[in-house]
């Protein structure tokens, strides 16, 4: 079975739970920036959690299929249609042999995951089927879908029925005004205390470059360093160093202006120094920030970025029993 | 040189060797990430060496970040004491210098540079008191280069000459980085030198071209088929400066299935080097030629 693409939406890409085990080269772990809803979406239609999906960003795509399948849409609220008709989000339904799947104008968060029954079958590189644009790997010929694809779709597993839903109080999104946690560390102490506080004190807001290497904030204040000598090989700005390796979530800051979260497609390293890290908890929620979105970030210890780690196990484990 | 341990989130732990960039620093970092890969710490997903730092990537659920970070201690103790010898392989990468395709690119983004009346490689002589570029040239592929890190984008290895530090090629990056860069472009920034692996950003100073592939992710090209990346940390590079000729005919081969990089495996032992630097890249230039 396929499915053909008729009109790719913006950036739809095929990705699953990623390649591990690569970052040393440059290759990045990749796969869906939104795991939670991924993971959903599948569920929803019987796959293994980490099965190939189609994550759609901004606008969807329009999608005929060539056999019978069963669909669920997560994430983003990015209103699924078929043939025309409306369908739920975050809920299974059917899509039969001859019939289109295509998407209303979203109306909250930034990317949906399309999970098919069987999964996507592309081919696996480096032991996935994640799409890495940068590097042309893994997906459809390392790239974006285009019109006139036609997409592998894997044989369903078992039989799993049309209609069913992941309770709303387990659809995790974030706020109008997002709230992202970071472990401060790195290289903090490049900057002075005051603008420190003032980086976690300040709204920022979601700049334009935004995409699955990572999303850059405008709208705070410029940091201020402490003042040293520059480390040979560092380069001459107060935020280079000696080329690094980057954590994914790290938070960079070129020139100390504009912060850069590096995301599931990250650069692997560079020059640039780093104040912190996002919690693991909260790259989900990176993944369904627009443009524009005001973002506060919050300064958290390890305690709590573990506890939070333990909350969005407990929520996947709601939703594995709900849907059992 | 102090250690310095800082938690990256509660997946990564990061590992600054040194500030400042020096072969002692890679040393001690890819001996670290060497002994972590040999202990199979539990829970461990990635191991990435880097200049003077390297960062080791776990899962909390399986060691908590508390004892990821005693083991790493732990794994110091035994580093500091491994003799700086390492096994490993040098590869000559063959370089036409000042050629027309990075020449291209970087008239286009000259108002981005800081000299925007020099070529990169005439600005870069200069700063680093050359009298031409032919001296220049000389120099960056007189002595070896020492593989540091690999990353950024997939394959690409950043490199640091295997000379003292009064010898040492600095030159800043670009002011603002550029839309494009060539595949295979021979870049440079601060003290590193790199092999942009594929077309894309970038904001080093554009010295020439290889016409070897280092990444291919359809793993078509003969020397490539095993692995899709080239490079590895602590590999020794030799570039060898090429006219046109050789490169179009380097270029054919490739495409042919013809072309084999010239690769021979060396035993590096960083005490034998301090003690006569130029006498023993002599010799590793011996072991990549002789034969």
């Amino acid at each position: 079975m396929a499915i053909k693409v008729i009109s790719p939406g913006l950036a739809t890409s095929v990705q699953d739970l990623g390649r591990p085990g690569y970052y040393h080269l440059g290759i990045p772990i990749s796969g869906g920036m939104d795991r939670f809803s991924l993971r959903a979406a599948n569920m929803l239609v019987g796959n293994d959690e980490g099965a190939a999906v189609l994550e759609a960003v901004f606008m969807g795509p329009e999608l005929e299929f060539t056999s019978d399948a069963l669909v669920a849409v997560t994430g983003a609220d990015l209103p699924p249609k078929v043939d025309g008709e409306a369908r739920a989000g975050w809920s299974s339904f059917a899509v039969k042999a001859g019939q289109v799947l295509s998407f209303d104008y979203l109306k909250g968060g930034a990317r949906a995951y399309i999970a098919v029954s069987g999964g996507i079958d592309t081919p696996v590189a480096l032991g996935s089927r994640s799409t890495y644009t940068l590097g042309a790997l893994g997906g459809l010929e390392g790239r974006n879908l285009q019109a006139g694809d036609a997409l592998p779709v894997g044989a369903a597993a078992g039989s799993t029925a049309e209609g069913r839903s992941v309770p709303e109080g387990l659809r995790r999104m974030p706020g109008s005004k997002a709230e992202l946690r970071v472990l401060t560390g790195l290289y903090w102490h490049r900057i002075t205390d005051a603008s420190g506080r003032n980086f976690f004190a300040e709204t920022w807001e979601v700049a334009l470059e935004a995409d699955r290497i990572g999303y850059r904030f405008k709208g705070g204040s410029p940091l201020e360093f402490v003042e040293r000598k520059q480390p040979f090989g560092a380069g001459s700005d107060p935020s280079n160093i000696v080329d690094a390796c980057y954590p994914y979530g790290s938070i960079q800051v070129p020139g100390g202006t504009e912060p850069i979260i590096l995301h599931r497609d990250a650069v692997s390293g560079g020059g640039y120094f780093m104040l912190g890290t996002v919690i693991s908890a909260d790259m989900d929620l990176i993944g369904q920030l627009q443009p524009h979105t005001q973002t506060q970030f919050v300064s958290v210890d390890m305690d709590n970025a573990l506890a939070a780690r333990r909350d969005r196990h407990a929520m996947l484990d709601q939703i594995r029993e709900a849907l059992a | 040189m102090t250690t310095r341990y800082s938690f990256g989130g509660d997946e990564h732990i990061f590992v600054e060797v040194d500030e400042e960039m020096s072969l002692e620093a890679f040393f001690k970092s890819l001996s670290m990430t060497n002994a972590v890969r040999e202990s199979q710490i539990k829970g461990v997903t990635e191991i990435c060496p880097a200049n003077a730092s390297f960062q080791i990537k776990f899962d909390p659920d399986l060691i908590s970040p508390g004892d990821m970070l005693a083991e790493l201690k732990r794994l110091e103790v035994s580093a500091e004491h491994a003799e700086p010898v390492i096994q490993t392989r040098i590869v000559e990468v063959p370089v036409l210098y000042n050629d027309p395709w990075t020449r291209e690119t970087l008239m286009r983004f000259r108002e981005r540079h800081q000299d925007p009346d020099s070529t990169d490689l005439e600005y870069a002589a200069r700063i680093n008191g050359f009298e031409s570029i032919e001296a220049f040239i000389e120099a960056h592929s007189g002595a070896p280069w020492f593989v540091s890190m690999v990353g950024f984008v997939a394959g690409l290895p950043f490199m640091f000459q295997m000379v003292d530090r009064a010898r040492q090629i600095e030159v800043p990056k670009y002011l603002r980085p550029r839309t494009d860069t060539p595949k295979l472009t021979v870049g440079y920034g601060g003290c590193f030198a790199c092999i942009y692996s594929v077309r894309g950003a970038g904001g080093y100073q554009m010295f020439g071209i290889t016409p070897m592939p280092i990444f291919d992710p359809n793993q078509a090209i003969s020397y490539l088929r095993d692995f899709m990346v080239f490079f590895r940390p602590g590999d020794i590079v030799k570039f060898r400066p090429i006219d046109r000729e050789t490169y179009d005919k380097d270029v054919a081969d490739v495409e042919a299935g013809r072309f084999t990089p010239r690769v021979r495996d060396v035993t590096f032992s960083l005490d034998e080097f301090h003690k006569d630097i130029d006498g023993y890249n002599q010799k590793l230039g011996e072991a990549l030629y002789g034969n």
